[in-house]
């Protein structure tokens, strides 16, 4: 079969493609955008008639899947790690409903936060809605679990989340592919009450889920992605979760570890596994990318036990992604960089664009709200978030998606005025208009401006879901209609909009300003294929 | 053969189609690859970087070992000194010598000339400028990769079929234009070392 070179988020796009896939929902996140967007950029999956969408945000992504999961067809969605809190009603829920077709949530976490503001660990998820969990090692296992997972959703009915890292997702090797499986056919459950989470059903549906972990241990135990690998040196035993079992492998010659490994790919634990590296092992040592969510079930909350080394002794950084390095050192083996960096270096952060439309309207705004006191901005997630850097330093806090206008919101109602919200247009759709809705009910003096670049820029320039619309939501929503303004967020106009803020900061009540320019990535990547249709046209 | 490479440089620069290009000569000679990219938020003028493996043997980490590299690919002067902890005692750096400012305190040039020089192996061009004689400023990226090329173990024929494969699509002109630039950057590497 043909070899692929593959990033790991294409290693299960392409593997749910080719295991009969029906549809897939995704809203952008680094680092699971890739997902998505090589199933839409796929031929293959067009041919396959697979239905594959940027929707609103991850919860209607789960939402949608499940409904897929309902006919018998096989669905995925794919989320990064904070979009799995935007999710986590449908998927908490899914796992009491149980699948039909098979049904995959893809959590892609972000250790070391290279584009995220946390860096929480997603099998605290698939545990606590009691859910099996893969965990590819390489871009290999990230095709061959994606197969796997389908099957084993159909075989337990059960939800299957695949989780894997930034690195991963973001590294690219070969991948071989098994050949195509076709799409299932429209089956309803066979229980007609499976998808009714009514009190009395729930109850039922929940034992049958609680029964079946028996399962998933067994299942964990036999399917080959977790391995006993022994060793003669019984003085440590380690456990490798996902990419963790690379960097163990990096350290020794031709990747021959003295010591016993459990090389750990599936959740729940293999427990005959982890009890015999235990019991042979005098000390054990965890190495996985995240929390140390397996170090601490194996220490146990009183570690009476055997010594056990991981994030929580220090033998590991407790937050932060691994490499071979910090492994390595974790084995004993000295850190041997070259030269430091020298201190000319500077740093280099990340910045808005030239004629990014955002500078503008920071500039403008940063003068209209000099006549006020410092720390008034509200802000949120996407490219607009550079604002809090210098030059512009326009923005004062960023912490979730749609937060800008529910805590712009809350600091109104108790007094502080002017109290504004910036938001862009793709991340008003994703979490906004309900905090919108609640400004407008209760009349909060709320002073909302949603950069509309048309575009969900951050993440590579995905369609954005209120396209054309902005006007007529803020509008349906109850804002008044003489306080909804447009702008062109351009130099030209910096007098004009400058006055127009003012003049809205000075207003008592809800008002909503749209700065509109397309995004420039997006305008020039446009225009470069509009001249290549021209050029193909002539 | 087996070479550990750190390719570095700014959003946008292009150091991605560096990586493609030695990605596709290695796999054609049947080599393992591991390449791990920076993608989201960096990308947005800032620092990226690429760790890219060949190898004929089993490649386990997607990243390189600190200290380990054989070589820093970098198409500016100023990142191409920020992964240096990374880079081995005879390893090489190769790296443009046109800035790209986009920071308010990009330091002075000739105290990054003096940092690179100071580099026992060290191969440092104006690929712009270079590019731009071509008549091409947008293939500085490849002249880097040309002056990579002799330290790379894999042939410059390799490097030259995978350009042309890469690029097929665009058509023989944008082919031919980045076999130019590959070939300048090699030649000027060849002469560099012949004077080393």
């Amino acid at each position: 079969m043909q070899k692929l070179l593959l990033l790991g988020d294409e290693a299960i796009a392409q593997a749910a493609i080719d295991a009969g896939l029906s549809a897939m929902y995704a809203y952008p996140g680094t680092p699971s955008t890739e997902i998505n967007e090589y199933i839409q950029n796929s031929k293959e999956a067009t041919e396959l008639g697979i239905y594959s969408s940027w929707v609103s945000n991850e919860k209607t992504a789960m939402e949608a899947a499940l409904g897929v999961s309902y006919t018998g067809k096989r669905a995925m969605t794919a989320m990064k790690h904070v979009g799995l809190n935007v999710a986590a009603d449908p998927f908490m829920n899914s796992a009491i409903t149980g699948a039909n077709g098979g049904l995959i949530i893809v959590a892609a976490d972000d250790p070391s936060m290279h584009s995220s503001q946390n860096e929480q660990d997603s099998r605290f998820y698939g545990k606590f809605a009691l859910i099996p969990i893969l965990e590819p090692s390489n871009q290999q296992e990230a095709y061959d679990m994606t197969h796997y997972a389908f099957d084993y959703s159909e075989k337990y009915h059960v939800p299957v989340m695949i989780r894997l890292t930034t690195r991963l997702a973001h590294s690219r090797s070969g991948v071989l592919r098994r050949t195509s499986r076709i799409q299932n056919p429209h089956k309803l459950p066979a229980n007609p009450r499976q998808f009714i989470l009514l009190p009395a059903n729930a109850r039922r549906q929940y034992k049958d889920l609680l029964k079946n972990s028996e399962h998933f241990v067994t299942e964990s135990e036999n399917t080959g992605f977790n391995q006993y690998i022994d060793a003669a040196d019984k003085s440590l035993g380690v456990i490798a979760c996902g990419i963790a079992y690379n960097y163990l492998l990096e350290n020794y010659q031709n990747g021959i570890v003295p010591f016993p490994v459990v090389k750990l790919g599936q959740y729940p634990m293999p427990k005959e596994m982890i009890k015999k590296l235990y019991q042979s092992c005098d000390e054990i040592l965890v190495l996985e990318d995240g929390y140390p969510m397996i170090e601490e079930m194996i220490k146990g909350y009183l570690d009476t036990g055997k010594p056990v080394h991981g994030r929580l002794d220090g033998s590991i950084p407790r937050d932060g992604e691994l490499n071979p390095g910090i492994v390595g050192l974790a084995l004993g083996f000295p850190l041997t960089p070259g030269s430091d960096i020298p201190k000319v270096v500077a740093n280099r952060p990340p910045s808005l664009c030239g004629g990014c439309p955002h500078i503008y309207t920071y500039n403008a705004l940063n003068e209209a709200l000099a006549l006020y006191t410092k720390g008034r901005v509200f802000s949120d997630i996407g490219c607009y978030t550079l604002g809090a850097l210098e030059p512009f330093d326009a923005i004062n806090t960023c912490v979730d998606m749609g937060a800008s206008i529910t805590m712009a919101k809350g600091a109104a109602d108790v007094g502080f005025s002017p109290s504004v919200a910036v938001i862009g247009d793709s991340t008003f759709t994703h979490s906004g208009m309900t905090g919108l809705l609640d400004v407008v009910n209760d009349e909060s003096n709320v002073k909302l401006i949603i950069l509309d670049n048309s575009t969900t820029a951050m993440t590579g320039g995905q369609p954005s879901a209120a396209f054309g619309r902005i006007e007529s939501i803020v509008e349906g929503l109850g804002v008044d209609r003489s306080h909804i303004i447009v702008l062109n967020p351009s130099p030209k106009f910096h007098e004009e909009n400058m006055a127009i803020m003012k003049r809205e900061l000075e207003y008592e009540g809800v008002s909503v300003i749209i700065p509109r320019r397309e995004c420039i990535q997006t305008a020039t990547k446009r225009k470069k294929n509009e001249i290549k249709i021209k050029t193909v046209a002539l | 053969m087996k070479r550990d490479i750190i390719l570095a440089g700014v959003g946008g620069q292009g150091i991605l189609s560096i990586a493609a290009i030695i990605g596709t000569a290695a796999v054609n000679l049947g080599m393992f690859l591991k390449q791990a990219e920076t993608h989201g938020m960096s990308q947005r003028g800032g620092d990226v970087t690429s760790n890219l493996r060949i190898s004929d043997n089993e490649i386990y980490s997607d990243l390189i070992p600190i200290g380990k590299a054989d070589m820093i690919i970098s198409v500016e002067p100023m990142e191409s000194l920020r992964y240096l902890p990374m880079l081995g005692p005879d390893g090489w750096l190769i790296t443009n010598t046109k800035p790209y400012i986009n920071i308010g305190n990009y330091p002075e040039m000739h105290e990054i000339m003096a940092e690179v020089e100071s580099i026992n192996n060290h191969i440092a061009l104006d690929a712009d400028a270079i590019a731009r004689d071509l008549g091409s400023g947008k293939c500085a990226n490849v002249v880097i990769l040309g002056a990579a090329s002799p330290f790379l173990g894999v042939s410059f024929e390799e490097l030259q079929e995978a350009i042309k494969a890469i690029f097929q699509r665009k058509g023989d002109d944008i082919i031919s234009m980045n076999l130019a630039a590959l070939n300048a950057g090699h030649e000027f590497a060849l002469s560099q070392i012949k004077d080393h």
